[in-house]
């Protein structure tokens, strides 16, 4: 019978220990998440109630509710999303079934993976620029959702490319081959056929907006407001802004306040996200081919 | 009967990236007449036939120049080609069932056509599916997913649709590469029945296939058409080209 | 042109003898897909027309190049001694940025290898969502912790007064950056060609020798980019950094002094400063600063990627 030899077995030894010290690493990873979650919970839930959720803050922000900050968040990420979808899906549809390989393609390419790039606080300064002074916009909802929706573009374009690729280049062909045109096809095959992987990325692009601060600081998003927005040229207050004000610019908040706010944050982000997960692994069941 | 030529192909260039794949090729192709395509790998089959519907198009990299006239006509000449592709159909190597039911399938042609009446659709459907021999295996399950069928049966499926457009000439490519000899043998039946109403082209590695089926067969070779005659003549040993005869003998190729 | 039909039906097949025109609408719809294809082009040109265009009065009359990158004093509030040096704000962004990498580039490459090399299928499907989730973090959340449970373990651990400083700061940039690298990193692996994998095992390799002799110079560029992009997404960070590293504008010492990055700044300061002052203007140019760098940071990054491919 074959026996390995000790240089095979040694060989063999430090192969287990490699994927052993490597499993151990990628566990490492996930652990300041776990501890985080965890510690969030134990500090924030004893205030977290109903009551929490639907009342205003009172007393300079140190005791009530959140309540204006979750419709602000709601507003900004709606408006956002219902800019930046229709754009992004064109752009994808653009880039997959109108655009030739070469430069131009090159360089549209080369945009988006900037955008996606660029810090977000500079998009806060252009979204101040264009949005706000020269558009006349004010520190508005409307101005900080625009930001945001230049923000997510990328994301959805990139979803959406990545939908629109995986659907077979076999079906194009077989559409124009009976004499269908190339929007016939889009609507008919490319678009049915993408549809579930499209609205996955656009929700993942919802939990990611729902948690940005720095792109709307300066362009909607107020420290607190004693009302709630009336309209998209308003002011509002976000659930993310509120978290950094009453943990680094107010004085005498109870302890429990931020983390309870930060508990909301992130709860309502990972159920965002774990929508779309299971919309992902959802739609894989009943895919049509 | 006076023999009328339902397409001629002239001085039809093809690039591919730089690369010429078919160079200065003139071909007459009868109505109602079924012409094979036989060659070797790389010899220009596909492209040629792909040219005639225009599919080219949707390649950037792809060049077509020089002229193919459909009745006289020449198809380059039109900006829009969806209008060419209902009347010269093609048929793909590997059968693809549209990820819809068999009958939205058979009717997606008409559909996009314009054609809104349920009973002409229908008819349609029954028609096609019944040409393509496919009706007996599939009409208790018209509202199921195609794309659950077999693959003999996606093919027939895919011929089916190409013929529910009626086109005036058909184009196959191998279509018979991904299918069993016995569901072969039934498209080449349908194949038979279908001359009388269209013509019909089809590319073919098989070599006896073209010997069954083809009127006339040519043989391609770099590019260009090294011979092209009855059946009779080619498959007879009265080749222009030693070539041709070599490769019909499984020589080389 | 007469068209022969060739199936002589009993139905009318009016749609088979209809020439198609492409109706308007259809023109419209293609004219904006066109359009939407080049939006990208245009929003990253407006944004640095629109940054330019606030930090223009600034660009020329009170810039200074050599004061600008190389003073460390920045002073843009004070009535009588008014400076507008970021050297102090670079040296901080790239200590923050090198140490955080210093952390999550080993880390998140070593993940990357695991996830694609020796997880199952399943495994790999789980860990790529838990990297998902973990990217979704948002960052004022990571700047919360950073006060709350970071500050007071490095004081704890370290023994110094403050702990809202550079390794704090490091340690969440680390965390933050992580999932871009190894989501990156992990597609870098998984585009080396299954053959390269079997033919080195095929030799007897062991997964180790495969990872490091075939894996890691076939994959070079893209594990490079990746690294990169965490670079990129470091440097560029806001909220978290504002929060984490304390506010003091001077060349750090140690890591355990306070410091403040580019992006901070403009966070901190934008605010307070009145619009269309000559403050205002300046963080506009920090911010055009920002984008050059960004810019610079992923142009590489693709080039590296797209070298790969070839």
């Amino acid at each position: 019978m074959f026996k390995p030899s000790n240089h095979l077995l040694k060989k063999e030894i430090r192969e287990n220990n490699l994927r052993g010290a490597l499993s151990l690493m990628t566990f490492f990873l996930f652990l300041p998440a776990l501890i985080i979650m965890f510690w969030l919970f134990i500090k924030g839930f004893p205030v977290l109630s109903i009551d929490f959720l639907i009342q205003d803050p009172i007393r300079g922000m140190t005791a009530g509710g959140i309540f204006p900050t979750i419709v602000g968040t709601f507003w900004l990420v709606i408006i956002s999303v219902i800019v930046s979808c229709p754009l992004g899906v064109l752009a994808a549809l653009y880039l997959s079934e109108y655009a030739k390989d070469g430069k131009r393609t090159r360089i549209i390419r080369l945009a988006i993976l900037n955008l996606a790039g660029v810090p977000s606080i500079v998009h806060a300064l252009f979204g101040l620029g264009a949005f706000v002074l020269f558009l006349h916009m004010g520190t508005s909802i409307l101005a900080a959702s625009f930001t945001l929706a230049v923000m997510n573009l990328p994301v959805i374009i990139t979803s959406t490319l990545e939908s629109l690729k995986a659907v077979p280049h076999s079906f194009r062909e077989a559409s124009w081959n009976v004499g269908a045109s190339k929007l016939q096809t889009i609507r008919h095959i490319v678009l049915p056929n993408s549809f579930p992987g499209i609205l996955t990325g656009l929700v993942f692009a919802v939990g990611r907006s729902a948690g940005e601060t720095a792109a709307i600081l300066f362009t909607g998003v107020a420290f607190y407001l004693p009302f709630l927005p009336q309209s998209v040229f308003d002011q509002c207050m976000s659930l993310s802004m509120h978290l950094f004000t009453i943990s680094t610019q107010v004085v005498g908040v109870p302890e429990a306040y931020p983390y309870a706010t930060a508990l909301v944050l992130i709860l309502l982000i990972l159920s965002i996200n774990s929508i779309s997960v299971l919309m992902r692994s959802y739609f894989r069941t009943r895919r049509k081919w | 009967m006076v023999i009328k030529k339902k397409i001629e192909v002239k001085n039809l260039c093809i690039g591919y990236n730089n690369k010429q794949i078919i160079e200065n090729l003139n071909l007459d192709i009868f109505q109602n007449e079924v012409l094979a395509i036989i060659g070797p790998a790389n010899s220009g089959k596909t492209s040629l036939l792909r040219s005639l519907n225009r599919m080219t198009d949707f390649n950037a990299e792809v060049k077509v120049t020089g002229q193919i006239l459909l009745d006289g006509e020449n198809i380059y000449d039109d900006e829009d080609s969806t209008f060419l592709r209902r009347r010269v159909g093609m048929v793909s190597p590997l059968p693809v069932g549209l990820p819809m039911t068999i009958k939205e399938n058979v009717t997606y042609a008409p559909r996009m056509a314009g054609c809104k009446d349920e009973k002409e659709l229908d008819h349609i459907m029954e028609d096609c599916l019944k040409k393509a021999a496919l009706w007996d295996e599939v009409k208790d399950r018209l509202n199921g997913l195609a794309t659950k069928l077999s693959g003999g049966q996606q093919q027939r499926l895919t011929i089916a649709r190409a013929l529910s457009h009626h086109p005036e000439v058909l184009c196959l490519d191998e279509f018979s590469i991904a299918i069993d000899p016995v569901t072969t043998m039934k498209i080449e039946a349908v194949l038979h029945e279908l001359k009388k109403d269209m013509t019909i082209v089809m590319v073919t590695n098989v070599i006896n296939q073209a010997k069954r089926l083809g009127d006339r067969t040519a043989m391609m070779l770099h590019g260009n058409i090294l011979d092209i005659d009855t059946n009779e003549r080619i498959f007879g040993g009265h080749t222009q080209d030693k070539r041709t005869k070599d490769y019909i003998e499984g020589l080389f190729g | 042109m007469e068209t022969k039909v060739a199936e002589a039906s009993p139905l009318t097949m009016e749609w088979r003898k209809k020439k198609s025109t492409k109706p308007v609408s259809e023109k419209i719809l293609e004219g904006l897909i066109k359009a939407g294809g080049y939006s990208s082009i245009i929003l990253i040109s407006a944004i640095l027309f629109f940054i330019c265009k606030e930090a223009f009065p600034f660009l020329l009359n009170a810039f200074d190049f050599k004061n600008f990158f190389f003073s460390t004093n920045w002073n843009p509030a004070s009535v009588n001694n008014v400076s507008y040096g970021i050297l102090a704000l670079i040296v901080g962004t790239l200590c923050v940025t090198f140490i955080s990498m210093l952390i999550a580039v080993p880390l998140g490459l070593a993940t990357a290898f695991y996830i694609s090399e020796f997880c199952s299928p399943r495994l790999r499907e789980t860990y790529k969502i838990l990297i998902e989730f973990l990217a979704a973090i948002p960052s004022v959340v990571w700047g919360f912790v950073a006060i709350m449970m970071i500050n007071p373990l490095i004081i704890k651990t370290f023994n110094v007064p403050i702990g809202l400083n550079i390794l704090n700061a490091s340690i969440i940039l680390a965390l933050m950056s992580l999932p871009l690298i190894v989501s990156v990193g992990e597609d870098a692996l998984r585009a080396v060609p299954d053959t390269y994998r079997e033919a080195a095992e095929a030799m007897g390799a062991t997964r180790w020798e495969v990872a490091t002799r075939v894996l890691l110079p076939a994959a070079k560029n893209g594990l490079l980019a990746a690294a990169l992009l965490g670079v990129g997404r470091a440097l560029g960070e806001t909220m978290a950094v504002l929060m984490a590293t304390g506010h003091s504008i001077q060349i750090p010492k140690s890591v355990f002094d306070p410091a403040r990055t580019l992006t901070a700044t403009i966070a901190a300061e934008l605010g307070e400063s009145p619009k269309g002052g000559e403050h205002y203007q300046s963080l506009f140019a920090i911010g055009l600063v920002l984008f050059i760098i960004s810019l610079i940071v992923n142009v590489t990054a693709d080039h590296l990627i797209r070298g790969r491919k070839k």
